[in-house]
């Protein structure tokens, strides 16, 4: 048998050459762990984005922008399906998942303790959030686990559609009268710098990046991703003739980037740690939900036993 | 979900091709597994058909015999066509 060490090394150099881990494969333990944690998140987080965005459904302002926002929500909810999988491939339970969820401790992406106050918000959720969002995971499409990989590949195919519409919505609202275009200010003035937050600490703070990147989880880092969505989407915001609210934002001609004004960490950490708005009214919305539907869990049980048995009895 | 059991969801994109795995969901049974199979894996045309069977039903190799398994193909060259050495000037061969 051979020794951990010659494991590990032979792990590394697997992921080194671009091969691909598979769930039977071999791996260190905080490998899994790591992954499981993120997955899981990952997932949690597309669960509780439905919330934002179901609380506007029934107030969509015609047919056409309620069946896009209601195939968003299904497929939000089709990727936290896709997310868990990939979990449960690592020895992850579903039920125990659910239960960390629906408890308060485990953690999903803090930009849905926000709360979407217009309808001017499901454009700049669509547009910034999604965006933002769709930077990570087209980079997750070449994480060195398999299932994961294979997961963000299905989801990035799908997200896409969520930014145009959001932004459809945005430029629809920006050529309106004075009053939407207001609106639709208003959203970017409040989901801006929470959607720079969604890429996480700096660098210098973030402390999971340097293994995540070695073992490419990760193969870019918190700020490569913020400066690359920043950049990318400038441009969006002069199109719509809206002003991005940061003062400090410039191009830097040398660093071939915008420069942009200070992140307010402490309002980051104070909604991770569940000082947001919306914090206890998402888990409790999500836990609600759960409870409600055991009925419909139990009686799918009860019909698939009764089933069974009578296959088995007409098989005797 | 009282622990219902996993299925693994394959789908035909087209008719001609066969069925491939796209992923996996829990269901009490066969035809829960099919109806959430549909919805979560062909909500954009990506199939004319559907496949799904209990995961404990598949029997997998095992990554550790990989090396029994597939390594005596690497040197049997032979089995290719391209091992076989004709003049280029011939022609539907």
């Amino acid at each position: 048998m051979k020794n951990i060490i010659n494991l590990e090394e032979d792990f590394q150099a697997k992921i080194d050459a671009e091969i691909k881990i598979e769930p039977k494969n071999w791996m260190p333990e905080k490998y899994r762990k790591t992954l499981i944690r993120q997955i899981s998140q990952h997932g949690h987080s597309e669960i509780i984005g439905m919330l934002p965005e179901g609380n506007w459904v029934t107030r969509a302002p015609n047919l056409r922008r309620k069946v896009a926002l209601l195939a968003k929500v299904q497929d939000e909810a089709g990727h936290g399906l896709y997310l868990y999988s990939a979990a449960e491939t690592l020895g992850a339970d579903r039920d125990q998942l659910f239960r960390d969820l629906n408890s308060g401790k485990a953690k999903y992406s803090s930009i849905f303790n926000y709360p979407t106050l217009s309808w001017a918000d499901m454009g700049a959720v669509g547009w910034l959030v999604d965006g933002a969002a769709i930077m990570n995971q087209v980079m997750l499409c070449r994480t060195s686990y398999g299932p994961y990989a294979r997961a963000m590949v299905r989801i990035c195919k799908e997200e896409s559609f969520h930014q145009r519409q959001g932004y459809e919505i945005m430029l629809t609202l920006s050529k309106g009268t004075a009053e939407q275009k207001e609106m639709a200010q208003d959203a970017l003035n409040r989901w801006w710098w929470p959607s720079l937050m969604m890429f996480g600490p700096t660098d210098a703070e973030s402390t999971h990046s340097e293994q995540a990147m070695k073992w490419k989880i990760k193969r870019k880092t918190n700020d490569e991703l913020r400066q690359q969505f920043i950049d990318v989407t400038i441009e969006q915001a002069e199109f719509l003739g809206l002003t991005i609210p940061d003062p400090d934002l410039k191009w830097n001609e040398e660093r071939g980037h915008y420069d942009f004004g200070a992140i307010d960490w402490d309002e980051f950490w104070r909604v991770v740690k569940g000082g947001g708005t919306m914090n206890k009214n998402r888990v409790k919305t999500r836990a609600k939900a759960f409870e409600e539907g055991e009925w419909v869990r139990e009686a799918a049980n009860a019909y698939a036993e009764k089933q069974a048995k009578k296959l088995k009895q007409n098989a005797a | 979900m009282n622990n219902w059991p996993l299925w693994e969801v394959f789908i035909r994109s087209k008719n001609g091709l066969s069925h491939k795995h796209v992923g996996s969901l829990h269901a009490t049974d066969a035809e829960m597994a099919m109806e959430n199979a549909r919805d979560v894996y062909t909500r954009r045309m990506e199939g004319v058909s559907l496949w799904v069977v209990e995961s404990k039903h598949i029997a997998a190799s095992n990554p550790e015999e990989s090396g029994e398994l597939f390594e005596p193909a690497q040197d049997k060259v032979y089995r290719h066509p391209t091992f076989y050495e004709l003049p280029n000037e011939l022609k539907h061969i």
